[in-house]
């Protein structure tokens, strides 16, 4: 949710149940204009809220002039104090994907793995068990990575892309129309696209290359779970 | 099929669709259905058993006419003649002219009355079929207006027409095995006549299958064949285009789009309805204030007590704890539930939470009904299920007499179902409150039925998503015995038993009744309010789980809140023969069940992964003193507790253990 429409995208979201208590919102708003302007983003997004054990992280992204840059993210655990996170990288995706269970809420916290390694000792191969220390901190970053490359969606319009290459936000984007919000050709993942080069010559003849850049929400596979558009009063 | 169909001929009929309505159906129909269903647009015309018979034998053998190729060389002319006869019969219809049968040009050619109905050259009439099969209803008209002896000539007539041309010789070609016929053995069947008259009614029987299955709705949409049909052919009569048939394609697309796009009044604005109209159509409802009479007295009433809770203070706190809908749509929950209270004779009504679902979300609410107002829904069921008992036992008894007289018998399985578990009393265990949901402030509440054990046992195996209808079926494995409405049901019963919870002291046991060595069982199933309750301070609140208690029944792994011995014999069973007895003495003896007895507190719940099940917080960390205690559910995200001299307790999630993690949730 984009720090200046904070209080009204929490109102629209309020139907998922989950929202921010009154002296969270207020510090947000406060806190996040400060970030916008030490880091001189030109949009800060509150990205949402990590659950823990002892305490919940505060997670918000911060983004240059061109969209599709790869994004800051910070963390807080109490809205107001910000810290900067070290960008995804895979090989901590592969570190972090076998720990399992809740975020503690303690960002200096570590998980031990044990391992089996294989150590050649001169002519011996034997296996040791090698206890790896995964930091929480890392595991925060590609819990966002993951959930960013996987959920993260745009309506179309939204985004434009403009010949030199940056992509801007469309000021004159008003919203879909009620028609067009219940397709989900009318949202795309907003990252990378992946799948568009894979598509046939006629399927892009239709697209407009200022408009439709991204990976659409249409071919996601499973389909039929895997996205579902509702419309409704308070959703 | 070369030659250029001549125009000259006025009278010739042709497949166009200016005729009435009901032959046009058909003729589109047998248009819009290639080559196998062909008998199925016969039936839009009340004709006799003869007519359709003969009808179909022409449309029988018109395709088997057309997988032979272009053979017959019958001059057009020929053909026209036929068929303007025939049209004649019907009588002042008038068809835009028509090409023989050339099914890439139809021209349309005017219709004049002609003569009375000459028996065409049989090589003339297959000709015709083979080109034109709309054609044949025009066969059809004309045979259903020819006096009978006609009828049976022309019969005889195409029938030894098809004889020349079918491999089979015996029926006609609709009983050749040509691929191309592809009739569908009901069809086949119905056309295996020989000569001979048929009855009337398997024809009309078939008529009405037949029309019942083009009545059938589309699966897109609610459009059924025949409708769209109809509508095709009543465009294309109003507009009387010229050649029609080479443009069907086009005016089919456009009766479709226009069904989808309905046209606006170009003179008066149509406002849409939306969606959303609708929605806030229906909760205009919910404001209104029920019931006339003067508005003194409707103020008195509404100020005395309401068996509706105060949504909008337990909302309030709930948004302090960072959790809750927001303000409006409590509100509208509020207003809803005042709805259902006034609907039903609730004696106590709670908002449970909100479970989100993939096409729409549930609202549930939890009551109690007053004393003796128990839905006789209930008896009912009962009486369904005792029947059911008693002709199975009255089965097995038939079924142990014929194994005595065979001898070579196979060997029966010596498995058993395991027996079926009772489900617990309403107002008991965990039927203790009834359920009632609805979609969406301002529908109809729906009430859930009761749970009963093996829904709760299959509920713990499987984890879906809910879709928000209520009667979906959920396909799942192991299966699930029951729709959505049951899974929801069970899963609150679980949600139920593992979440409500209270500060320590805020209920106690009433005076102790009744003898505790009872068999062991968790005795204690009331509680009440204890009216000494001062309240915790909420810091010892958040520190200490052990403050907290469950005021609800633990579900044993059986499904049910007290233990039942499922190996207990009733009335019924022993009635069985001692086959039964001999069988029930070879299986151990089950043991009994014992759960956490009522307000345990939390402390002693079972870890996950060496996590505590419960988060605790305090709501804001920069003014303890104002702040609530906020206690969470690891176990089913989504459920909250908040104390500040109270209790409550809310659940609002998707439900289920947290999809990605890998503990089973008791």
């Amino acid at each position: 949710m984009d720090a200046e429409s904070l209080l009204l995208s929490l109102e629209l979201a309020s139907g998922s149940g989950q929202g921010l208590s009154p002296d969270r919102r207020a510090s947000l708003l406060t806190s996040l204009m400060l970030v916008k302007r030490d880091y001189r983003y030109d949009r800060v997004l509150f990205w949402g809220r990590i659950l823990g054990l002892v305490a919940d992280y505060y997670i918000a992204q911060g983004l240059s002039e061109d969209q599709l840059a790869p994004r800051k993210t910070l963390y807080s655990l109490n809205c107001m104090e910000w810290s900067l996170l070290p960008p995804a990288t895979d090989e901590m995706m592969v570190q972090t994907s076998v720990v399992k269970g809740r975020f503690t809420g303690d960002p200096s916290h570590e998980y031990e793995h044990t391992e089996l390694q294989k150590v050649n000792d001169g002519e011996k191969v034997f296996e040791e068990e090698v206890v790896v220390q995964i930091k929480e901190e890392t595991r925060l970053v590609s819990i966002i990575d993951q959930i960013d490359k996987a959920v993260s969606v745009i309506p179309r319009g939204a985004l434009f892309k403009t010949p030199f290459g940056p992509v801007h936000v469309n000021r004159t984007f008003e919203g879909l129309s009620l028609s067009q919000a219940k397709k989900l050709s009318s949202y795309f993942h907003f990252r990378e696209p992946v799948e568009l080069k894979n598509k046939t010559l006629l399927e892009k003849a239709d697209l407009d290359p200022s408009l439709d850049f991204l990976d659409s929400l249409e071919h996601d596979i499973p389909k039929g779970c895997g996205w579902t558009a509702l419309l409704g009063a308070d959703f | 099929m070369g030659d250029p169909p001549p125009a000259p001929d006025p009278s010739a009929p042709q497949p166009s669709s200016r005729r009435s309505s009901q032959v046009s159906e058909q003729r589109s129909q047998e248009r819009a259905q290639l080559p196998p269903a062909v008998p199925d647009g016969v039936q839009q015309m009340p004709l006799d058993a003869q007519v359709l018979r003969s009808s179909q034998e022409i449309l029988e053998s018109q395709a088997n006419l057309q997988s032979w190729s272009q053979g017959a060389s019958l001059s057009p002319y020929e053909q026209l003649a036929m068929f303007q006869a025939e049209e004649a019969q019907l009588g002042g219809m008038e068809y835009p002219s028509l090409n023989t049968g050339f099914p890439s040009e139809f021209l349309p050619q005017p219709y004049l009355d002609g003569g009375g109905i000459q028996v065409p050259g049989n090589a003339s009439l297959m000709q015709q079929l083979q080109h034109g099969r709309g054609n044949v209803f025009q066969e059809l008209e004309s045979a259903y207006q020819e006096p009978r002896p006609d009828l049976l000539g022309q019969f005889s007539m195409y029938q030894r027409e098809d004889l020349q041309f079918s491999a089979s010789a015996q029926h006609g070609p609709y009983m050749s095995d040509d691929p191309a016929l592809q009739f569908s053995p009901s069809e086949l069947g119905f056309m295996s006549f020989s000569m001979q008259v048929p009855e009337p009614e398997p024809r009309e029987l078939a008529v009405q299958n037949a029309k019942a299955y083009l009545l059938q709705t589309s699966v897109n949409c609610n459009l059924s064949l025949y409708e769209h049909l109809v509508n095709l052919l009543t465009k294309i009569l109003n507009q009387r285009p010229e050649d029609p048939l080479s443009i069907l394609e086009s005016l089919n697309r456009t009766a479709q789009w226009e069904w989808f796009h309905p046209k606006l009044d170009t003179l008066r604005d149509d406002p849409e309805m939306q969606l959303t109209y609708e929605m806030a159509e229906r909760q205009k409802a919910l404001f209104v204030r029920g019931g006339s009479g003067e508005g003194e007295q409707d103020m008195e009433e509404e100020v005395t007590e309401t068996a509706v809770p105060n949504i909008m203070e337990t909302a309030f706190y709930f948004e302090q704890a960072g959790v809750g809908l927001s303000s409006d749509e409590s509100f509208r929950i509020f207003v809803a539930l005042k709805q259902l209270v006034e609907q039903q004779p609730i004696r106590t009504c709670r908002f449970w939470g909100k479970i989100l679902g993939l096409s729409g979300s549930y609202l549930v609410a939890e009551v109690e009904f007053r004393e003796g107002e128990e839905e006789v829904e209930e008896e009912e069921v009962e009486e369904l299920t005792e029947g059911g008992e008693a002709t199975e036992a009255h089965g097995e008894e038939e079924g142990e007499e014929d194994e005595e007289k065979v001898t070579d018998v196979i060997p029966k399985p010596t498995w058993k179902p395991p027996p079926v578990i009772p489900k617990e009393e309403s107002r008991s265990g965990t039927n203790k409150f009834l359920y009632f949901v609805c979609n969406e402030p301002g529908r109809p509440w729906t009430r859930l039925p009761h749970v009963t054990p093996a829904q709760i046992v299959h509920a713990r195996k499987i984890k879906k998503f809910f879709t928000g209808r209520l009667d979906a079926p959920v396909i799942s494995y192991p299966p699930f015995p029951g729709n959505e409405a049951n899974y929801l049901r069970a899963q609150i019963a679980r949600i139920s038993a593992a979440t409500h919870i209270s500060p320590l002291g805020f209920y106690q046991f009433g005076e102790e009744e009744g003898d505790e060595e009872e068999e062991g069982r968790a005795g204690r199933d009331t509680y009440e309010e204890n009216a000494d309750f001062e309240g915790i301070p909420v810091l010892e609140l958040v520190d200490s789980l052990a403050n907290w208690v469950h005021h609800r029944q633990h579900i044993l792994p059986q499904g049910r809140c007290t233990w039942v011995n499922p190996l207990q014999k009733t009335e019924e069973e022993e009635e069985l023969g001692e086959e039964e007895e001999k069988a029930d003495e070879g299986v151990e003896e089950v043991e009994q069940e014992i759960g956490p007895p009522l307000l345990t507190p939390l402390s002693e719940d079972a870890e996950i992964l060496h996590t505590s099940p419960w988060t605790t917080r305090l709501s804001c960390s920069l003014c303890p003193q104002y702040s609530v205690a906020v206690v969470r559910s690891n176990l089913w995200p989504g459920a909250y507790a908040y104390a500040i001299g109270k209790m409550n307790l809310r659940c609002i999630g998707y439900d289920g253990a947290q999809p990605g993690c890998d503990f089973m949730s008791s």
